[in-house]
């Protein structure tokens, strides 16, 4: 029956078992670093972990821990977790929980080691880095979701944040009205959506290539018009403010999750709700029933009278939308103006997020938070005076994608028609 | 005949010869005016790069502060406000026609001189090829690069990791340039297959992770470009590699042994690597076109499943076609550490990566194409700098025109609208390379 | 509902799909439209739910002129079709497919799964269909596929049904099944059309029978109307229902298979310790309903698909490792069951596709240098050895029509010297003249001394060509007959029922009726069961 979608499993369907001890071997490698360098590495001194920040009102008393010792145990237990899936084919509710549990073992046993013997790290402080480097790629995950569950890749969410990031600091700070200018940084992001649909759906150009050529786009007209405009007019054009953190009553005072989810930027908790909208949109709506319909099997759902065409309009107008506000985030939510290319890979790593985490939003999540730990683990890191040069930290996720494309993410979690246009007689 | 006659099945071409001889071929100036009537692909591609330049001129122009000036008494001296935005856009372009092609000042002050060798003494003669020089130099990068974008596309993959295959090639080559002390000649070509090894070898992990576990290799050649970003600016920064009493990333020089020789006298930058660059065109189009593995290649790509049917190795497709595609776009690091720079810095793979794409879009896919491509392209770089020297133009201008150019390429439909050409509104060649996730 | 359709014409470029067609299908009535493949039935039926738009001609419910401009115009006016290839999303549940489009919803906008349930259960029962709403449709067999499809219709209050081949991957048994359902609605006052180009089964259930040929209504029959009737109405010139071939002269094993166990995609067995020899100069068919692992016994007989377990021989030598160039150079010829897909590269011009699978070798290469000038003289021949109709070597195969594709494909996989060739589905989608060619040719490779193995979903096909039949179900042979085999017999087999005694190979007990009795394409009914030869084993 689908005989074209099977194309790649019938070419490479025999790795289905080595895929299986693939993942098993990676389990193991992550395992074996655990115990072979950052056990033996630890020494025989403690890791101490501070759990609240300098100015929190109820403080919690810092957790020390055994480095050496724990960085074994850890490693054990993703040996094991190797073991398990190298014996038998798990469930893919296990599977994820094994991913998890290796990696969580891997980044304590990371951090044990980075930590023996030195100042206390604030791991409340860690984590509030973290969901904030995450916002872009949560963003920018849920607009990529958005358009590949109705079929239609985004590669250009790069160019998306770009243009929101543009967009946002000209307008905030020409007006300076912040809202204003996030408004504008979402329409920014929007317009790419909105060539990108054209172009996808209308002019049936191929989604990869197009998304390339949008992020090239963003590129060249946020790089000239910055060098024509911005520089000139620095002070009137590119200075706008950043949103002040806004704590929450009650919740804000929670220890060490008041600071890290409840004292942010009006950004964190935008994406809360496009996180619970997108989730619950695509799998308890009609809309998302439709769009998913139509990314999966849209000559199906064209029989039952949805409208495919409209439909994918709609979706990647609207992850635009959403990935034009991780844009301004960049530049009202953290920097407080405008750069060239200051999105600087960001995009990608929310196509990677995206594809890490299966085209499933939570997943999306999940990974972006990830690679926002990645990201926040690697500043924090350079203050320790680890002896790993920080370009290796930063390559993680990228490693992290290939390793999970190829060995650990299961085929085929790509909606069946993503990135093939759809052509009525 | 029931054989023609399959209501479902589409039935042969209308040709007024069914025997299977070439028809007549019709007058060239009639071939012409069909051409460009039904918006064929030159005339489209001429069209796509007539609307990019008009679209890139109107963003010239009203970004000018002189022509927006203008514009804001527009009621007051309407014609001064046209006038001031046609000046602003038509000098920018000027300035960019003289940095990429030929500029008359020049010329000028040649023709001062009363004899040709005085011309040549002083240096006014290599002035006037200048933006020639420049224009190739330019583009021989983009030719490298963009063969490998359109050789993997032959094949059905898309190469975005240009920029992770520069790097590879641009490691191993400098490495290779200024650590290992070699005679004159040997010491170019072992830097220039060094350039090569290394983008292969970038170029096999892609295709062999695609042919061994399925890995999409859209995905991991973007994530290879950031790896291999990042690698670089690591070991840019090492003793093994950072120049002596440098701070800032860059590598010694290679050896003169191991550069590329220029192509007419030290003063323009054109060098060996463009010939190079040019025989690598023909090599890729005798391998596509003319033997049994360009033939896999091209089977592999138009339909890999019938590919493996009739006995090929699909899998061995992709391996081979993206270490000689990763290969390719490691010479492209060649021309620059070889032929231009003599050295390594963080900046030195620039946008050849993404560039490519657009080369090989433009180019269709086709060795031929992608040079002229390039070389467009090249032109366009060339007289940016220019352009952005004489006139303050932002030279990013010149990505948002290739941008749009390749955007209005691949959308056929579109420019024939904006020119009201007529055409078949068939799905043309470019929709057979849409392809999913899935593959 | 009284349904009429007026002057339906459709031209998709220089082609006339539909020419003037009329149609009128009464309330409660089971109208049958008959043609053979490519008359233009689909394209009809994809006018009337909205699919494609005609240039003219219009549409009349009960007597009031409607137009469609997509499906959900034709739902609405209570029509519902169920699709040759099933429009179901393989990844969504049943109840999800069942009410895309017409969700059930509650406060505050969120999908009413438990409404949506209730109400395809009890849809489910209420016409003795038997489907879970909960189970996943890509984890249902075909014949449960279908049923969510009528369903699908149902919840849509669909008033026409339009079921289009509905019986091609249904077993004789999944058919009666259907046709139970069939009656069952039109006893409920609806009207069902039913599309085939299978003459027993429209005579078995339709109450008036529209012939198509070639995008034109050709006549009105009743179901008494004779089978001979019917199918030179069809093909439009009296059809001769026999191939000419004489018995079987089959000499040593050529393709032995032997315990072959193959896994599908999903690492589950597909074939399942399957033993089953080919003799050179004898055509074995092996019969049986899609889906229960013919596709892959093929891919892994080619070498396109591993072997899991067991051992496959050619001419005795052991091929179970071999790739597939390897089989291939040792004398294997393949025509798959998907031309466009498997069998063809369409942007490749013919020749290219007539040297795709011997272009590495001598003469049409030197070391890797292509010898273009051989390509192209060896294609012109073959071109015009296979009468294949193209404009010229260089035109690209895309353009060519089906049956012309298959004959490039025969001219390369004949082409060679064979041992033994494997077809998979060998006439599919063809017209009866293409038909005719490809059945012609592959009786001249047997009388040649080829082992021929052939797959077909049609009884008709295997009744025409085998020398022995061999019925597959769910990986296994479940028995090997004697052509003489009555259908019911067969079809008892495709079910996985036990049958009698395995049939000797063809030849050595030649029945007496061997160079006649094969019937194909229109297979008149009154001859569904040829007699069993006396002296045949089964009882």
């Amino acid at each position: 029956m689908e005989r074209v979608s099977s194309l790649a499993g019938a070419i490479t369907e025999p790795l289905q078992a080595h895929r299986r001890l693939l993942a098993a071997a990676t389990f193991a490698l992550l395992g074996l670093v655990d115990i072979l360098v950052f056990a033996r590495f630890a020494g025989h001194s403690q890791a101490t972990f501070a759990l609240s920040l300098p100015d929190a009102q109820i403080t919690v008393p810092s957790l020390h821990v055994p480095a050496a010792p724990t960085a074994y145990a850890l490693g054990a237990v993703s040996l094991a977790a190797a073991v398990a899936r190298a014996v038998r084919e798990p469930s893919q509710r296990l599977r994820r929980w094994l991913i998890a549990v290796v990696l969580l073992c891997f980044v304590i046993s990371l951090l044990c080691w980075a930590d023996a013997g030195k100042i206390p790290l604030n791991l409340v402080n860690l984590l509030q880095s973290t969901v904030a480097f995450s916002i872009p790629l949560v963003l920018g995950a849920l607009a990529g979701c958005l358009c590949e569950r109705s079929g239609v890749i985004n590669i250009a969410i790069e160019g998306q944040l770009l243009m929101g990031a543009f967009g946002s600091a000209i307008v905030a700070s020409a007006f300076g009205t912040l809202w204003l200018g996030l408004l504008t940084g979402s329409l920014a992001g929007g317009l790419i959506g909105v060539l990108l649909a054209v172009f996808a759906i209308r002019y049936l150009v191929d989604q990869v290539i197009l998304g390339v050529v949008l992020n090239v786009l963003a590129s060249g007209l946020t790089g000239y018009l910055y060098d024509r405009a911005l520089v000139p007019f620095q002070n009137t054009l590119n200075s706008p403010t950043t949103f002040p953190a806004v704590k929450v009553p009650l919740l804000g005072d929670i220890p060490i999750l008041g600071p890290i989810f409840f004292d942010s930027t009006v950004f964190l908790y935008l994406s809360y709700a496009l996180i619970i909208a997108v989730q619950v949109g695509l799998f308890s709506t009609r809309w998302g029933l439709r769009a998913r319909a139509v990314g999966e099997h849209p000559v199906a759902a064209d029989t039952v009278g949805i409208n495919v065409l409209a439909t994918r309009y709609r979706n990647v107008i609207l992850g635009g939308l959403i990935a034009g506000i991780g844009g301004a985030w960049l530049t009202l939510g953290s920097v407080g103006s405008f750069g060239k290319d200051m999105s600087s890979g960001m995009g990608y790593i929310a196509l990677a997020a995206l594809v890490f985490g299966r085209w499933t939003p939570l997943g999306a999540v999940a990974a972006a938070l990830l690679f926002g730990f990645t990201s926040a683990l690697q500043s924090i890191m350079a203050t320790l005076n680890v002896p790993i040069p920080s370009n290796i930290l930063l390559m993680a996720p990228y490693v992290a994608t290939i390793v999970a494309v190829a060995g650990l993410v299961g085929r085929g979690r790509a909606p069946r028609a993503d990135g093939k246009p759809y052509v009525t007689s | 005949m029931t054989e023609q006659g399959g209501v479902g099945g589409s039935a042969p071409r209308a040709s007024t010869d069914p025997g299977g001889t070439e028809p007549g071929r019709p007058p060239f100036g009639k071939v012409i005016i069909q051409a460009i009537i039904q918006g064929n692909s030159v005339v489209v591609t001429v069209a796509a790069f007539a609307a990019a330049i008009v679209i890139g001129g109107l963003l010239i122009a009203f970004t000018d502060p002189v022509v927006l000036h203008a514009w804001s008494q527009f009621t007051a001296a309407p014609g001064n406000a046209f006038a001031q935005a046609w000046d602003s856009a038509a000098g920018a372009y000027a300035a960019m026609f003289e940095g990429a092609i030929i500029n008359p000042h020049t010329v000028a002050s040649a023709l001062q001189y009363n004899s040709i060798s005085a011309a040549f003494q002083t240096g006014s003669v290599s002035a006037i090829f200048d933006p020639l020089s420049e224009t190739a130099v330019n583009a021989t990068p983009l030719i490298f690069a963009g063969l490998s974008v359109a050789l993997a596309f032959r094949a059905g993959l898309f190469n975005i990791g240009g920029t992770s295959q520069f790097i590879g090639g641009a490691l191993l080559a400098t490495w290779l340039g200024f650590g290992v002390p070699l005679p004159l000649v040997l010491h170019a070509i072992v830097v220039l297959i060094g350039a090569f090894a290394g983008g292969a070898a970038i170029g096999w992990v892609v295709g062999a992770l695609k042919a061994w576990t399925g890995a999409h290799e859209v995905i991991v050649t973007i994530m290879l470009n950031y790896v291999m970003i990042y690698l670089l600016s690591w070991l840019l920064g090492t003793s093994a590699m950072q120049r002596p009493g440098r701070a800032d990333l860059i590598t010694p020089f290679i050896d003169g042994n191991a550069q590329l020789p220029h192509l007419a006298g030290p003063s323009l930058r054109i060098n060996a690597s463009f010939l190079i660059a040019l025989a690598a065109a023909a090599g890729v189009w005798w391998l596509l076109q003319r033997s049994t593995i360009g033939f896999e290649f091209r089977s592999v790509g138009a339909n890999p499943r019938a590919a493996r049917t009739a006995g090929m190795s699909v899998t061995g497709s992709w391996v081979l076609v993206m270490t000689i595609a990763g290969g390719l776009a490691g010479l492209a690091a060649s021309a620059v550490v070889q032929g231009t720079d003599h050295t390594l810095t963080f900046q030195s793979y620039g946008t050849y990566g993404i560039d490519a794409i657009t080369v090989a879009l433009l180019g269709r896919a086709r060795p031929l194409g992608t040079v002229l491509a390039a070389l467009l392209f090249g032109a366009l770089h060339a007289g940016g700098v220019a352009m952005q020297g004489l006139t303050q133009t932002p030279v990013d201008i010149v990505t948002v025109i290739q941008a749009l150019i390749v955007m209005f390429i691949a959308a056929p439909p579109l420019v024939r609208a904006m020119f009201r050409l007529r055409g078949a509104r068939a799905a043309g060649p470019e929709q057979a390379l849409a392809k999913g996730w899935n593959g | 509902m009284k349904l009429e359709l007026r002057g339906i014409t459709k031209r998709f470029g220089s082609l006339v799909a539909n020419d003037h067609i009329d149609l009128t299908v009464a309330p409660g009535q089971i109208h049958a439209l008959l043609g053979e493949n490519g008359a233009g039935k689909t394209t009809l039926m994809n006018v009337l739910y909205g699919l494609t738009r005609p240039d003219e001609g219009e549409i009349l419910l009960d007597g009031q002129a409607r137009e469609f401009r997509s499906p959900a115009d034709a739902i609405g006016a209570g029509i519902g079709m169920v699709h040759q290839h099933f429009m179901l999303v393989p990844v969504f549940t049943v109840t999800e497919n069942v009410t895309l489009g017409v969700e059930r919803t509650r406060w505050p906008g969120l999908l009413d799964r438990r409404r949506a349930r209730r109400e395809v259960r009890e849809l489910s029962q209420r016409y003795g269909l038997n489907v879970n709403p909960d189970a996943y449709v890509e984890n249902l067999p075909v014949g449960v596929q279908q049923r969510v499809e009528i369903i699908k219709a149902l919840l849509r209050e669909a008033n026409v049904l339009i079921l289009d081949e509905p019986t091609a991957v249904l077993t004789p048994g999944e058919t009666e099944d259907l046709f139970r359902i069939m009656r069952e609605l039109k006893a409920g006052g609806r009207s069902i059309i039913f599309i085939s180009h299978k003459l027993r089964e429209v005579q078995a259930i339709a109450d008036t029978i529209t012939v198509i040929r070639r995008g034109s209504v050709v006549g009105q029959r009743p179901p008494t109307a004779t089978g001979s009737e019917l199918a030179s109405l069809m093909v439009g010139r009296p059809v001769e229902l026999r191939v000419h071939k004489e018995p079987a002269r089959p000499g040593a094993v050529v393709l032995d298979a032997d315990g072959l166990t193959v896994p599908d995609d999903q690492g589950n067995p597909a074939v399942k310790d399957l033993s089953l020899q080919v003799h050179a100069g004898e055509i074995v068919g092996i019969a049986g309903v899609q889906g229960n692992g013919q596709t892959e016994l093929c891919e892994a007989l080619v070498g396109l698909r591993p072997v899991g377990a067991g051992r496959l021989r050619l001419d005795g030598d052991d091929i179970s490792r071999q790739t597939t160039r390897q089989r291939l150079a040792g004398g294997m010829g393949y025509i798959p069951e998907d031309r466009t897909e498997d069998g063809l590269v369409g942007d490749f011009p013919v020749a290219d596709n007539i040297i795709l699978d011997v272009y590495h070798r001598a003469p049409y290469a030197r070391g890797i240098a292509l010898d273009l000038g051989q390509v192209d003289s060896t294609a012109v021949s073959r071109v015009s050895e296979f009468d294949i109709r193209t404009t010229s070597v260089q035109a690209p195969t895309s353009t060519l029509s089906g049956g012309n594709q298959q004959k490039v494909i025969l001219a390369r996989e004949i082409g060679r010297d064979l041992r033994v060739l494997v077809a998979s589905q060998p006439t599919r989608g063809l017209d009866v003249g293409s038909i005719e060619f490809v059945h012609r040719r592959i009786v001249e490779q047997r009388d040649q001394g080829v082992a021929v193995l052939i797959i077909s979903s049609e009884l008709d096909e295997i009744y025409a060509l085998a020398d022995r039949i061999a019925v597959m179900y769910e990986g296994r042979i479940t028995g090997i007959r004697p052509p003489t085999v009555p259908v019911a017999e067969l079809g008892l087999l495709m079910t996985g029922a036990d049958g009698g005694p395995a049939g000797e190979p063809a030849g050595t007990e030649a029945p007496a009726g061997t160079e006649a009795q094969q019937l194909y394409v229109p297979q008149p009914a009154e001859q569904e069961a040829p007699p069993a030869p006396p002296g045949d084993g089964h009882d």
